[in-house]
């Protein structure tokens, strides 16, 4: 790691310093998944009684089912959010102020909020004035709401970091706002920020878990209501051990699939546009966030929620 | 407004709870998020991988999920009972302290090369182009994405309302049993969030202005 600002390559000493701090971070390690190990051993979470349940085919679908569950409330919040981002984000570049303004205000309000309150407005406030809803759209609903807010951000973003010249030059060959903006704009912009538009499904994969708490049937609640099961064994952390692995395992493809599109958005010539040649920084999203203050885009790339 | 005052209380231990989780969570992921950032950028393989593929496991773990384990596990693990609010506060910590991490990391690298070989060419010593050069560029860009990260943390304390901790997000459920209106309360819920987020990115605002970068 010669590329580093924090230090050199490293001679005799510093490589003799850096085994003796590898040879402790990976006894720290070890220490812990020790620990670990040992109490789960020491509770009984390896013994047969508590992994019996799951030697039945019929929990393995439920296990399914309630991934089947997960991915719905995902796949259609995704796409409700990609929509809604591409609406938000045209109304904020607006050129009309009646339009941008309020557009603008609801983009905030609606990224300000936690999502885990917007769901219990849907599921639990609006009953109160005679809007009923499954927990299923007080999820979707909520999602989309949310995660399209930062989408529009992260569009707006892509745009904004475009060089004048490029809707300067289609203004100039005759093209309307509208052309300029799906013509030349929004392409560029969108193929830019494609890693981070996946990242930001990959917090919206994430959320879907928030639908434990308001009783959604997905992965979490199968797992809590497995656990309770006291006619075997209650077996908590089992269950815990599959149901988390399985959420895990979904949001680390999703990731791996933005690191390859992210890998791919970097070698790419056409993208040149938005970075400057010669940037410190690693990626265009980094670069883009490093470049514009933080203080509008940046929430993306934390995602906000669970 | 009577939903508040009829029940000041009420809200009182429930905004107490947010803040505990807010200042305790974040104190935890900033020490926490502080050591792995400076493993994930540290001359050390071992230390750098440990540091990624912890940022990468719990970055892709839903908090719920993480919460779920501290709540619901760990107590059966040490066989016994932890204050659930202890609980939620130590996992909202471990999940944003990759938060912390990936930005310190990132502040880290925006500082060019050059800068610190400029430096140790006019003969400072690693004391000084640490504390003189390359910290300060660091630390200017990494204040705003970290307040960003801060106003998220504070948005998710809200996920421990499922783990039975008292906090603005379980007041609806405590409101309720005394037969209050839920919609109203959610709806004050939301305008408090409202603004301690945009309070929050305000003073982000403030400074990122305070200490932009002119390169």
């Amino acid at each position: 790691m010669s590329g580093s600002v924090l230090y050199d390559v490293p001679g005799p000493r510093a490589v003799a310093r850096n085994r003796i701090i590898g040879a402790v971070t990976i006894l720290v390690v070890l220490i812990f998944i020790g620990w670990v190990v040992w109490r789960f051993y020491e509770t009984g979470q390896f013994s047969p009684e508590k992994w019996e349940l799951f030697t039945y085919s019929s929990i393995w679908m439920l296990f399914l089912e309630a991934t089947l569950n997960t991915l719905a409330a995902f796949a259609v919040a995704a796409v409700g959010a990609i929509i809604l981002g591409f609406v938000l984000a045209l109304g904020r570049m607006s050129d009309h102020a009646w339009l941008r303004v309020p557009v603008g205000w609801i983009v905030e309000v609606l990224r300000a909020i936690p999502v885990l309150i917007f769901m219990m407005l849907l599921y639990y406030g609006l009953p109160v004035i005679g809007i009923k809803m499954s927990p299923y759209w007080a999820v979707v609903i909520a999602l989309i709401a949310y995660n399209g807010s930062v989408l529009a951000e992260v569009i707006r973003a892509g745009v904004e970091s475009l060089p004048r010249g490029q809707s300067e030059a289609g203004y100039a060959i005759g093209l309307r706002k509208s052309g300029v903006m799906r013509l030349i704009l929004l392409p560029q912009a969108v193929r830019a920020m494609l890693p981070v538009i996946i990242s930001q499904l990959v917090v919206t994969l994430k959320d879907t878990a928030l639908g434990f708490i308001i009783t959604f049937h997905e992965l979490l609640y199968l797992v809590k209501l497995l656990g309770s099961q006291a006619l075997y064994n209650s077996p908590l952390i089992p269950s815990a051990i599959i149901g988390g692995s399985i959420y895990v395992a979904l949001c680390l493809v999703l990731s791996y699939v933005a690191y390859l599109v992210e890998k791919r958005t970097r070698r790419s010539p056409k993208v040149q546009g938005v970075a400057a040649p010669g940037a410190p920084v690693g990626t265009d999203t980094e670069l883009i966030v490093a470049q514009r203050g933080i203080a509008d885009e940046s929430d993306y790339r934390t995602g906000g929620g669970a | 407004m009577g939903v508040i005052t009829d029940n000041l209380d009420l809200w009182g231990e429930a905004l107490l709870g947010t803040l505990v989780l807010f200042f305790g969570g974040g104190l935890i992921a900033l020490v926490l998020g502080f050591v792995v950032g400076a493993m994930r950028v540290s001359p050390v393989p071992i230390a750098r991988s440990v540091g990624a593929v912890y940022v990468n496991w719990i970055r892709n773990t839903p908090l719920t999920l993480v919460m779920f384990f501290f709540a619901f596990c760990l107590p059966i693990m040490l066989q016994q009972r932890v204050s659930a609010i202890a609980l939620a506060t130590v996992a909202l910590g471990i999940y944003t302290a990759t938060y912390v991490a990936e930005t310190i990391r990132s502040g880290v690298n925006t500082v060019p090369v050059g800068q610190a070989e400029a430096a140790r060419a006019l003969g400072l010593t690693f004391g000084q182009v640490m504390s003189l050069v390359v910290l300060p560029q660091a630390t200017r860009s990494v204040i705003p994405p970290m307040m960003s990260v801060f106003i998220a943390l504070l948005k998710n304390t809200t996920v421990a309302a499922g783990f039975s901790v008292v906090n603005l997000g379980s007041v609806r459920s405590n409101l309720s049993e005394v037969g209050e209106n839920q919609l109203v309360v959610l709806l004050w819920v939301m305008v408090i969030f409202v603004v301690l987020v945009l309070l929050l990115a305000w003073l982000q605002r403030v400074l990122e202005r305070k200490w932009r970068i002119a390169r």
